[in-house]
C-alpha cells in the first residue's frame, strides 16, 4: 500500500494545484450594450454530434453574414460526447458544445453562467417553458436557477405513420382517443402488418418514447416533469403512470411490436419504416426533415391521444441544447451566435427546414413557410397544440446522467420479453432513481 | 605489450591469491563482480523497466489508488476507503455481470480449446498435402479480423432476417429462428458463439504447432503396439500438448472475463443486462455515470478474479514439468 502512495505521488484525483485558480462559477462581464462578435477575426471551436447536419449549416450561414468569424468544428457521436463532455470542457475548453445531460457538468462548474447573456439579449422575454430544462439549481436540480445552455431549436416526440399502410388499414385521419389508436393497432396487426418496429435493443431503451406519451395521457405532464427536475419527494411510480405502463404492456402482448424489437437499434427502425416494414413509430420531429426528403408526401404525424376526447395529452419536447465552456475563449461571440440562430430569418428557416423542429426565440418571431403537405409542417402544428395544453416534458431518460441505461432500457427490455410487470418496472426505476440522487 | 599484460593479470592473481583463503576477502570480490555484471544488466534492462513502470505498473498504481475515492474524474475527489468495494458485493447487476462472465467461459475458452484439439489432430493427419495450410489458413483467418468488425459481421448474421436465420428458415427450422441478440434467453450464447468462432483459429493453431514438436516415433511405436487413432490421441498427443492446452485455456479465460469489443458492439449489455459483463460496466461506470472511484474498485477486483482463475492454471502447468 504504502508503494502504491508513493507511485501515485500521494496526492488524490482531481485536485491539482493550477485547478484552484480558475473558477469557473464566476459569471462573464458582459461590456457595454449586447456582446458580439467584434470586427477583428475570431475563430470559434465547436464541439457538435455527428449526423445532424443544421449546426453545420448554421455555421456555414453565419460566416457568411459574420465574415470575420469562422469555425473550427469537431463532431462526434452522441455517445462519444457523453463521454467526453467533462474532460473536453475541462482541459480543451470548446467556445461551443452540444451538451449531453448537463446537470453535473453545469453544477461541476464547467459550463458558463448565461444568465447575463440572457438579460442582454432578451432571452428572459421568452416563454419561460423554452429555457426551464436548461436551468440547474446549485443542486444540480434542473428547471430552477441559472441558465447554463441555450437550444439551437426544440423537438418533440409523438407517432409518425406511414400513410400508404394507414390508408390500407382504413385510417384516413389521426386518432383522437388511445381506444381508437388501439384499433388501428390492432387492425394493422389484422392486415398482417407489423403495426409498430419500435427499436428497444442494445443500450437504447426506444419503448420510454411511447411510455412516456402514454403516461402523459393518463396524468399529468407537470408531475413528470417534476420528477425529470428531481424535485422533493417526486415519484415515476403513481397510479397513473402505472396505467400507462399497463396499456404499454397491453401492446406487447397484443402482439403490436414486432417479435425482435429487443434487437432494433435507432437506425434499424428508421431503416424498416422508410422501408415500409411498419405502419406506426414513436419518434421525435427532428426525423420530419429526413422522411419529408425519403418518404414524400407519405408521412403523417399525430401525437400520442388523450384517453377520452378532449383530454389530457403530452410530448417530450426539449431544446437541442448547446453550452459555452467556463473556460471558453470566446464566450462572447459564441453567445452572439446563440441569439442569432433564434432571431435570424435565415438561421431559423434553417432551423425549421434542416433541423425539422421549432427554432428557438419569442413567440411571435418569423416562421418560414412550409409546405402543408409535409411532416414537417404537421409537427409544427403539433408543437403549437403542446404549447397551448402546456403538455411539453423533458425526457424520463434525462433524469439522471443513467436513469436510462442502468433504469429505464433494461426494464423496458424485460416488459417486451414478459419478464418484468407494469408495476415492477415503475418500481424499479424508482430505486435506481433514488440511489443515484441519493448518491 | 603482452608482457605487461601478463604481468597485469599475473599481479592480480598475485594480488587474490593470498587471501583466497579468508572468507571476507571472497564474498567482497564476489559482491563487487555481482555489482559490476549487475550495473550492465540494469543499463539494458532500464528502458524496458522503465516502459513497464510509465505504462503498466503505474497506471495499476493510480487505478487502485482511484478506487478508494469517490471521484467524477473532473473536480476534486474524496476518500472513502473501502466503501466502493463494500458496494460490489450490494449490487447484484455488479454480481450478475460476474456470472456472465464466468459463463462466457465456457464459450470463449472450452468450445475453441475442444475443438481446436480435434481439428488439430485432423489436420496432423494430413499435414504434409497442401490441403492442410489451406484449412489451416481458412480456420485462421477469424484471428485477424478485428473484433469490432466480428461483432458487427455477426450481428448482421444473427438478427432477424441474417444469415443465420436463413439457414434455419432453408432446412424448416423456422420455429427456432430468432433475433438471437435481442432474446433473453439467447443474447449471451449468441454472444459466446462470436467469441468462441474468434479464438477458435488462435487455439487451433496453437495446438498444431506443439502437435509438430512431438516425436513421430512414439506414434509408430504405439501403431505397433496396436493402438487405434483414438488410442493415440488420448495417451500420446493430448498428454504431450499439456503445455499449449494450458496457454490457450490462460488466454480464452482472459478472453472471457474481460470481454468487452464483442459485447459492446454486439448487444451493449443488453437486453435488460442480460449479457452485461465486467469490462463494460466498468465503461459505463467510469463513462456515463462518472463514477471512477466506482469504476476503478470493479477493475481491480476484476484484476484479481482474473488472477485468481489463472494462477491455478500456471501451477497446473508447473506441475506437470517437474
Amino acid at each position: 500500500m504504502g508503494a502504491l502512495a508513493v507511485l501515485t505521488a500521494c496526492s488524490s484525483p482531481g485536485s491539482t494545484p493550477d485547478e484552484t485558480s480558475s473558477n469557473p462559477t464566476t459569471e462573464p462581464t458582459v461590456a457595454e450594450g449586447a456582446p458580439s462578435c467584434g470586427t477583428d477575426p475570431v475563430t470559434l471551436k465547436a464541439y457538435f454530434e455527428t449526423g445532424f447536419p443544421m449546426a453545420g449549416e448554421l455555421t456555414t450561414e453565419f460566416t457568411k453574414q459574420f465574415p470575420n468569424v469562422t469555425f473550427d468544428t469537431r463532431e462526434d457521436q452522441f455517445a462519444v460526447l457523453t463521454q467526453n463532455a467533462p474532460r473536453v470542457l475541462a482541459d480543451d475548453p470548446p467556445d461551443l458544445m452540444r451538451l449531453p445531460q448537463m446537470s453535473e457538468l453545469a453544477t461541476d462548474g464547467l459550463l458558463l453562467n448565461l444568465d447575463s447573456y440572457a438579460e442582454a439579449f432578451g432571452w428572459d422575454q421568452w416563454p419561460a417553458s423554452q429555457l426551464e430544462q436548461m436551468r440547474v439549481d446549485d443542486a444540480g436540480r434542473r428547471g430552477d436557477g441559472p441558465l447554463y445552455a441555450m437550444g439551437l431549436n426544440f423537438s418533440m416526440t409523438g407517432v409518425f405513420y406511414n400513410k400508404e399502410l394507414a390508408a390500407q388499414i382504413g385510417m384516413t385521419e389521426a386518432p383522437a382517443t388511445l381506444a381508437e389508436l388501439d384499433g388501428y393497432l390492432q387492425a394493422a396487426k389484422d392486415a398482417g402488418l407489423t403495426p409498430v418496429a419500435q427499436f428497444n435493443g442494445g443500450a437504447t431503451g426506444g419503448f420510454a418514447f411511447p411510455l412516456q406519451a402514454l403516461m402523459a395521457s393518463y396524468g399529468d405532464p407537470a408531475e413528470i416533469s417534476a420528477w425529470i427536475y428531481q424535485q422533493p419527494g417526486a415519484t415515476i411510480d403513481t397510479p397513473s403512470n402505472l396505467k400507462a405502463a399497463e396499456h404499454l404492456q397491453s401492446w406487447v402482448t397484443s402482439g403490436y411490436f414486432a417479435e425482435d424489437v429487443n434487437s432494433l437499434d435507432y437506425a434499424m427502425m428508421m431503416s424498416r419504416f422508410i422501408g415500409g416494414e411498419s405502419v406506426f413509430i414513436f419518434d421525435g420531429d427532428w426525423e420530419s426533415g429526413n422522411l419529408d426528403t425519403q418518404m414524400p408526401g407519405n408521412v403523417g404525424f399525430f401525437l400520442m391521444p388523450p384517453v377520452d376526447e378532449g383530454g389530457s395529452f403530452g410530448a417530450m419536447s426539449a431544446p437541442l441544447t448547446y453550452g459555452i465552456s467556463a473556460n471558453a475563449a470566446n464566450p462572447d461571440c459564441a453567445a452572439f451566435f446563440l441569439d442569432w440562430v433564434a432571431t435570424n430569418e435565415q438561421a431559423r428557416t434553417i432551423a425549421v427546414q434542416i433541423g425539422g423542429s421549432h427554432p428557438m426565440g419569442p413567440a411571435d418571431a418569423f416562421m418560414p413557410d412550409v409546405d402543408p403537405n409535409t411532416v414537417t409542417a404537421q409537427t409544427l402544428v403539433a408543437g403549437a397544440a403542446i404549447g397551448e395544453q402546456d403538455g411539453a416534458m423533458d425526457f424520463i431518460a434525462n433524469a439522471t446522467g443513467s436513469i436510462y441505461a442502468k433504469g429505464w432500457t433494461p426494464n423496458l427490455q424485460k416488459l417486451m420479453a414478459g419478464e418484468q410487470d407494469p408495476a415492477g418496472l415503475l418500481a424499479a426505476v424508482q430505486a435506481e432513481y433514488e440511489t443515484e440522487i441519493g448518491g | 605489450m603482452a608482457q605487461r599484460l601478463t604481468g597485469l593479470v599475473s599481479g592480480r592473481r598475485e594480488g587474490t591469491s593470498p587471501v583466497l583463503g579468508s572468507p571476507e576477502s571472497r564474498r567482497r570480490a564476489l559482491r563487487a563482480r555481482r555489482l559490476r555484471r549487475g550495473g550492465l544488466a540494469l543499463t539494458l534492462v532500464a528502458p524496458a523497466a522503465l516502459t513497464y513502470f510509465l505504462f503498466v505498473v503505474r497506471p495499476i498504481a493510480q487505478t487502485v489508488q482511484y478506487s478508494f475515492y469517490d471521484w467524477n474524474g473532473v473536480t476534486p475527489s474524496t476518500w472513502v476507503g473501502l466503501a466502493n468495494y463494500v458496494a460490489l458485493f450490494h449490487d447484484p447487476e455488479l454480481s450478475g455481470s460476474i456470472v456472465n462472465a464466468f459463463e462466457l467461459i465456457i464459450f470463449f475458452s472450452f468450445v475453441p480449446v475442444i475443438l481446436g484439439l480435434f481439428t488439430a489432430n485432423t489436420i496432423r493427419g494430413f499435414a504434409t498435402s497442401r490441403l492442410a495450410v489451406v484449412a489451416r489458413t481458412v480456420l485462421f483467418l477469424p484471428q485477424i479480423i478485428p473484433l469490432v468488425a466480428a461483432g458487427i459481421m455477426w450481428s448482421w448474421q444473427m438478427s432477424t432476417n441474417g444469415l443465420v436465420n436463413q439457414v434455419f428458415r432453408l432446412i424448416g427450422l423456422d420455429g427456432i429462428a430468432r433475433a438471437w441478440l435481442g432474446d433473453f434467453d439467447t443474447a449471451l450464447p449468441a454472444v459466446g458463439v462470436i467469441g468462441a468462432w474468434v479464438l477458435f483459429g488462435l487455439c487451433m493453431l496453437l495446438l498444431l504447432a506443439g502437435m509438430t514438436k512431438i516425436d513421430p516415433g512414439l506414434y509408430e511405436a504405439a501403431r505397433i503396439d496396436g493402438a487405434g487413432p483414438l488410442r493415440e490421441f488420448v495417451s500420446i498427443t493430448l498428454p504431450s500438448l499439456r503445455q499449449e492446452v494450458v496457454v490457450c485455456v490462460t488466454v480464452t479465460v482472459i478472453a472471457a472475463l474481460a470481454s468487452f469489443d464483442i459485447v459492446y458492439i454486439s448487444t451493449q449489455g443488453g437486453p435488460g443486462n442480460s449479457t452485461l459483463v465486467p469490462g463494460l460496466e466498468i465503461y459505463y461506470l467510469a463513462f456515463f455515470q462518472r463514477e471512477v472511484g466506482q469504476a476503478s474498485a470493479l477493475a481491480v477486483a476484476l484484476m484479481a478474479l482474473v488472477l485468481a482463475v489463472v494462477l491455478p492454471l500456471q501451477w497446473l502447468n508447473r506441475e506437470g514439468d517437474s
